[in-house]
């Protein structure tokens, strides 16, 4: 006990030299050319099977007594899902994608212990099918600006020294020994960042506005309730680098005068909790959070909140109704969270991205920041690019590269050969743009003009194969579920859209259904209590805008033109290119589908359920869906 | 309070978390706010809310039981009913959704006859869905007893449930 306690002692910082001189220990230690292997162990990549290779690897490193000259690296996410379970050995930074526990004894052998490189396992560029062999010359990466998401794949989440190793706290140090908080929201401010959770709003004045504040107990919040569905770096940069949120939040609690802070994290991410749990404990092992900061005399503490799986919790003041322990129905804006936030007292509440730029800012200073970026956005921001295109994952880039640039150069295009349709941008808020808009330079504001926003940052790709109308349905019915129900507006107007649409996609829509959409989409705009409710009509409005010809087809025609809406679509077998291989008859739930073997299948059309089965397994393209 | 039970069969089991429930609620006694928190741990224990838990919890915390129970309906994560022993959740995210999302629904539903919140009358599947699961990367993404599972189509799907026991 007594033991632990000296340990304990020890490990705590007492002033910035502390902290410069336990990094500069840690860098002496290690050694910079020493192997190690950094397996990606982000939630997306355990789904892929990356804790088996994991294990395998650790059975394969101890059997071949590899210890002192290998280091095995959990990390979090590296970005490219797509490609998962992924291996970077470093230093040379060799990158192999889809590994399975089998391969593991060859990579020690071959790759670990003789230094080549095994090809099988390398990416394929799709464009040139040239082989790469190192990860920052993949396309994925090479297009990216990961000043925010790069350390992702270098540290180990749940060993703080890993953070300390690449800089870590000094954001902090400086702040709380050379800069006054005063100056700390000043250099926030110049640096121009805007939150990055879906608003958009200057993050620096937020500050500004809650350190004015009067009351003596203020509060700091991270809200890390990414329920946007689509969206999940907050999720992966928890995850991943947990300590550059913390470090962010507690610089955030030194500048407004706060000593109390949450994390309101989503029920759905359990090791982002789990990371940020561990991390807390750790920076307050090292004195880095709690008590006499640094042994500043500055006090701060973390605790972290489950969320209850309700979308509407992402919005600020619903979140803190939340956090007192009452269901999540956001207030009315006319008093500002940043004065009258939780338990009424003033706070401040920034997105994960948010928080872990705020080191970055500090350390380098607002000039350098504000060099990247447009106009009115400054800095990098992460998207997730995913949906119908062939490099999913998440990237980092900077403000204003172009939506093509995006899906063409870092998300290699859309797959199987198919014509790219529309991205949609900013969630449930947000809006689908379409082709033309392709090389609009991506930022706050440019994305707004399109009446779509950016929201937390998802970028679903969607090629001719999706229906315009069923996603603007999508989103409604998704909202119409969500809608907390406390202003009439939206309550009663997303039912009244839901029905609307739904007609639509089922053949029984009218032309003036079009109009109805339009007004109640205003008086959602206008009437509507929070930004659920105001910006619930987006997809609605832009799918109008751009694709109103699908609307009409389904109208007028009754007709889906992608082959997506049930009602509207029938399948049948082309008797030319059916081969009579009978793998449809087997497949068909329901018994519709008849013929010999050998010869041409046909569907009974009155038992078809439109399950789409037949379409999935036919080899030979004969089920026809129109 | 002695517990009152919903279900005859899970009486047993109720019963030797009595105590469990009592030092549960007791441990968040000055904590009224943390509410969810605590309705999260009574979920963990149970796999759902027990009315009478929650009965339980709004006497010992002071705290209306019409709050508690707006509290247990408003929240996706809560049931109110007993699940089953294998819970099923697909991600509809946005993402899942343009690459199939919703098939793997219908397949449960036709060949379970259970809807999103049903659980079979053996008490052997729960079907959930989730609005996003943040794998969005590798949709359609379904996770089974907390195994996410990748890339699914119905017929990939059907063999993971099948392999349920």
């Amino acid at each position: 006990m007594v033991e632990q306690v000296r340990k304990l002692l020890e490990k705590r910082l007492a002033g910035a030299a502390e902290l410069e001189n336990l990094r500069q220990s840690i860098l002496q230690r290690r050694d910079p050319n020493k192997l190690c292997i950094s397996v990606c162990a982000g939630t997306g990549c355990r789904a892929s099977g990356a804790e088996a290779v994991v294990d395998a690897f650790i059975d394969e490193i101890e059997r071949r007594e590899l210890q002192i000259n290998v280091e095995l690296k959990e990390t979090g996410c590296h970005g490219f899902c797509e490609r998962g379970p992924v291996v970077v050995i470093r230093p040379k930074r060799i990158f192999y994608q889809r590994v399975k526990p089998e391969d593991i004894p060859e990579i020690i052998s071959e790759s670990i212990l003789n230094g080549n490189i095994i090809e099988r396992l390398l990416y394929v560029d799709p464009v040139t099918n040239e082989k790469i062999i190192h990860e920052p010359d993949v396309p994925f990466y090479k297009r990216q600006t990961r000043t925010i998401f790069g350390a992702n794949g270098e540290i180990d989440p749940t060993d703080i020294e890993d953070y300390i190793a690449v800089g870590g706290y000094s954001a902090l140090s400086k702040a709380l020994f050379r800069m006054s908080p005063e100056e700390t929201v000043g250099e926030v401010k110049r640096s121009g960042l805007r939150g990055r959770g879906g608003g958009g709003f200057p993050t620096g004045r937020k500050w500004q506005s809650c350190r004015d504040a009067k009351g003596g107990t203020k509060y700091v919040i991270c809200n890390a309730d990414e329920g946007d569905p689509g969206a999940y770096q907050d999720r992966s940069l928890l995850e991943g680098n947990p300590h550059s949120v913390l470090e962010g939040m507690i610089i955030g609690a030194y500048a407004i005068g706060s000593r109390e802070g949450y994390i309101y994290v989503r029920n759905e991410y359990p090791l982002a909790v789990k990371h940020a749990r561990i991390a807390i404990e750790q920076a307050m092992d090292y004195g880095l959070l709690g008590e006499n900061i640094l042994g500043s005399g500055f006090h701060f503490t973390i605790s972290i909140n489950k969320g209850g799986g309700a979308f509407v919790c992402g919005e600020s003041s619903a979140l803190m109704v939340s956090l007192e322990g009452k269901i999540g129905e956001p207030r009315a804006k006319y008093t500002h969270m940043s004065e009258n936030g939780l338990w009424d007292r003033p706070t401040l509440l920034n997105n994960v991205k948010t928080w872990a730029n705020v080191p970055l800012i500090i350390n380098k200073g607002a000039e350098w920041y504000s060099r990247v970026g447009t106009a009115g956005s400054k800095g990098t921001m992460i998207f997730s690019l995913v949906g119908k295109i062939n490099n999913t994952g998440l990237v980092e880039v900077p403000m204003g590269i172009t939506l093509r640039e995006m899906i063409y150069d870092i998300g290699g295009g859309i797959p199987n050969g198919k014509k790219f349709k529309a991205v949609q941008t900013g969630g449930p808020s947000g809006g689908c743009i379409p082709e033309q808009y392709l090389d609009t330079p991506v930022d706050f504001d440019e994305l707004s003009k399109l009446g779509s926003m950016m929201g937390s940052g998802g970028m679903i790709v969607m090629d001719e194969d999706t229906c315009m109308v069923d996603i603007a349905k999508y989103f409604i019915d998704f909202l119409k579920g969500e809608s907390c129900g406390k202003c009439v507006p939206c309550r009663e107007g997303l039912n009244r859209m839901s029905e609307v649409l739904n007609n639509i996609t089922q053949g029984k829509g009218k032309q003036e259904d079009l109009d109805i959409l339009e007004d109640l989409a205003g008086v959602l705009k206008d009437g509507a209590l929070c930004a659920l409710g105001q910006t619930a009509a987006n997809p609605v409005l832009t799918t109008l805008r751009y694709f109103r010809d699908e609307y009409i087809a389904h109208i007028d025609e009754k007709r889906c033109p992608a082959g997506v809406c049930r009602e509207l679509i029938q399948y049948s077998i082309d008797p030319e290119k059916c081969e009579g291989c009978l793998r449809c008859l087997r497949a068909c739930p329901t018994g519709a589908i008849s013929g010999e073997k050998r010869q041409p299948h046909t569907i009974n059309q009155s038992m078809c359920i439109k399950c789409g089965a037949c379409y999935d397994v036919c080899k030979f393209g004969a089920v026809i869906k129109r | 309070m002695e517990l009152v039970l919903d279900f005859p069969k899970v009486k047993a089991v109720v019963d030797s978390y009595t105590e469990k429930v009592d030092s549960l609620i007791d441990s968040y006694a000055d904590k009224k706010e943390e509410l969810i928190s605590l309705l999260q741990d009574v979920q963990v224990e149970f796999n759902y809310l027990p009315r009478d838990v929650l009965v339980k919890v709004s006497q010992k915390l002071d705290i209306p039981l019409s709050q508690v129970f707006s509290v247990a309906t408003f929240f996706r994560a809560f049931s109110l009913k007993p699940r089953g022993r294998h819970l099923v959740t697909v991600c509809l995210g946005t993402a899942c959704h343009v690459r199939g999302g919703h098939r793997l629904v219908d397949k449960v539903e036709r060949d379970y006859g259970i809807k999103p919140g049903e659980t079979t009358e053996d008490m052997k599947f729960t079907l959930e869905t989730v609005n996003c699961l943040g794998c969005c990367a590798l949709g359609p993404v379904v996770v089974v007893d907390g195994k996410y599972e990748s890339q699914m189509n119905p017929d990939k799907l059907d063999r993971v449930i099948r392999g349920c026991k």
